[in-house]
């Protein structure tokens, strides 16, 4: 132990002191915070590119995910609406055919009635013709049987004949 | 016959050198067991050694 | 008193002692070696120093800090020591500012005069003399004379500068290039980098926690790599042992027990002064034992540092030293591999120490701002 302090050199220990002291000042002005500084900004940095490459990743499987979804919903909506489109057509074949059914049995009834009507009419016209033809025959045959006097009477007597009292 | 005093220092440093030993065997014991324990190993395998070391430098240095 | 003394005497020189030791060991390992060289030695001693002595003195003499950057010295052949290196300004106050070159010591060899006083460097260490350099002895052969307050620009003092402007252009780089590079470390730098992330994300924010860590990081961060590369700096062959010096281990752990207790909050005192948790007479035991770890803290870490590196040093000069007591086909190559195999562990330890101290100061600096609830875990 004497001989360590005897050893002991207050001169060395002043020097060490002072220039330990400076240079831990200056390294750490010059140095350590600049390194420690720039270790720490590239740390975080990485740090920061691998969080944001992670949420890049997450997103892309989100994208990815919702373009799926999208997909199956689009394909979904395709088969409704397919679905949708058949039911309308089939509804508007079958509208159109009842439609055409009632138009067509109204135009037959309606074709029915005309010609029932018209049938109606060319009968009405048909015996107001043989009416008339009638009477213009029986006209000229009245005419003819009364132009001669001696016929007249002879009808008269016919008919007075036919006519026998009862 | 008086002993002289390095005497007693040897026989100091022979124990510290036994104990030293053996606090890094079991170091190594409980890192191999624990590698994953490892950096709270060596520091409490250096806080114990240098405890003991420091009786071997009290004991070579007070001759 | 006198018990002290003695013992102070008893351990003048530890460095020489714990040298001794290991050289002591390692000479018992090679002793068959050693035996053939046997008659060499005896030749040598004749002469007055051995070689074991003059490798010893040489280990002793670099792990000292010293007045003049020498990585090396030799004997010529008139038998003059020849010194390889530059000699460093000595500043010394001593009544008024005296500075002069180191030269003027010749490696204490002589008297330096400076503004009417006269200094002579004794096991270098400055003492004020008279003109002729006598120094005189108190009874434990401890120089009696005068010490100034010596602020030269030694060793390791210049070791201290290259290294901080070494640091400061290299971490400067690295926090340029951040900017002219786009937030990426380039050249050096990317092999930096990595070191002061672990720093951060195994040091501080384990120890700390992520809420206080910020605020210490500079001291973490310039002390890890000031100790690491003062380390560094003391396995190559510059001979300097900085973080190997009493002063330099006592100035970092003074500043980070500084740290510690100034930012320390209310909860850190609290389980120093009245521990939570344990019944009232504990408490009173407690405190003074707290006390004390508060102090204990910082001084192993001194101690830790200072011994691991020197104990490093001193093995490491021994072995090479080795090699040249041995000069023998077999001892020569085997501690030269023993040299290598050890300057391989230095290279661990030189990082290990670095590491540990720095792990330490933020353990210590998050006992300070803890915050915790829980109480039962005490």
């Amino acid at each position: 132990m004497e001989k360590l302090l005897e050893e002991f050199s207050l001169g060395l220990f002043i020097w060490q002191t002072v220039l330990f002291v400076l240079l831990l000042l200056l390294l750490r002005k010059y140095a350590w915070k600049p390194i420690l500084n720039a270790v720490n900004d590239r740390e975080e940095g990485i740090k920061n590119a691998l969080a944001s490459a992670e949420e890049a990743k997450k997103e892309m499987q989100n994208i990815t995910a919702d373009n799926d979804r999208i997909l199956k919903e689009a394909r979904a909506e395709r088969e409704n609406l397919l679905k949708e489109a058949r039911q309308i057509k089939d509804k508007i074949i079958a509208d159109a055919k009842d439609e055409a059914q009632v138009q067509a049995d109204k135009l037959i009834q309606q074709a029915k009635e005309a010609f029932e009507t018209e049938k109606q009419a060319a009968v009405a016209e048909l015996k107001k013709q043989v009416a008339t033809l009638s009477v213009d025959i029986a006209e000229k045959v009245v005419r003819e049987e009364l132009g001669n006097k001696d016929k007249q009477l002879k009808l008269v007597e016919d008919m007075l004949g036919e006519a026998t009292l009862n | 016959m008086e002993i002289p005093a390095i005497v007693g220092a040897g026989l100091v440093v022979i124990g510290v050198g036994l104990g030293i030993g053996r606090i890094g065997g079991s170091a190594m014991e409980a890192i191999a067991r624990q590698p994953e324990a490892y950096g709270k190993i060596q520091t409490a395998m250096l806080i114990a050694a240098a405890l003991i070391e420091g009786i071997g430098f009290a004991a070579l240095f007070a001759v | 008193m006198h018990r002290f003394l003695d013992h102070h005497f008893y351990l003048c020189d530890m460095h020489r002692r714990l040298s001794e030791k290991v050289l002591a060991v390692l000479l018992l390992i090679f002793s068959y070696t050693a035996y053939a060289q046997h008659d060499e030695s005896h030749a040598e001693e004749a002469t007055g120093k051995t070689k074991k002595e003059e490798i010893k003195e040489y280990i002793q003499h670099h792990l000292k800090d010293s007045h003049d950057f020498s990585i090396g010295s030799y004997t010529n052949k008139e038998g003059e020591h020849v010194y390889i290196g530059f000699p460093l300004p000595v500043i010394l106050w001593d009544e008024g500012l005296k500075v002069f070159s180191s030269s003027q010591f010749h490696h204490g060899e002589t008297v330096a005069q400076a503004g009417g006083n006269y200094y002579k460097l004794y096991h270098n260490k400055i003492y004020r003399t008279d003109a002729a350099g006598t120094i005189s002895y108190d009874e434990e052969h401890h120089p009696t004379n005068v010490k100034p307050l010596d602020l030269s620009i030694t060793k390791s003092v210049l070791m201290i500068i290259i290294t901080g402007i070494l640091m400061f252009l290299l971490f400067r780089g690295l926090a340029r290039s951040y900017t002219t590079n786009g937030g990426i470390a380039k050249g050096i730098g990317r092999f930096f980098e990595p070191i002061v992330l672990y720093i951060r994300d195994d040091i501080a924010i384990p120890n700390i926690g992520a809420k206080h860590y910020g605020k210490y990081m500079p001291y973490l961060l310039t002390i890890f790599f000031f100790i690491w590369f003062l380390n560094i700096f003391g396995l190559t062959p510059l001979g300097v042992n900085v973080t190997g010096n009493i002063a330099i281990t006592f100035a970092l752990a003074l500043l980070t027990f500084l740290i510690t207790n100034l930012t320390a909050n209310k909860n850190y005192w609290m389980h120093i002064f009245w521990m939570p948790g344990v019944p009232w007479p504990m408490k009173i035991i407690l405190a003074p034992i707290e006390l004390l770890g508060v102090f204990i803290k910082p001084f192993s870490l001194l101690i830790r540092l200072y011994a691991n590196m020197q104990a490093g040093h001193i093995v490491l000069m021994s072995l090479i030293g080795l090699m040249f007591i041995f000069k023998s086909w077999i001892g020569s190559p085997l501690s030269f591999g023993l040299a290598f195999a050890i300057s391989l562990i230095e290279v661990l330890v030189a990082v290990l120490q670095a590491y540990i101290f720095t792990m330490l100061s933020a353990l210590y600096f998050g006992f300070a701002v803890e915050e915790h609830d829980h109480e039962e875990a005490h």
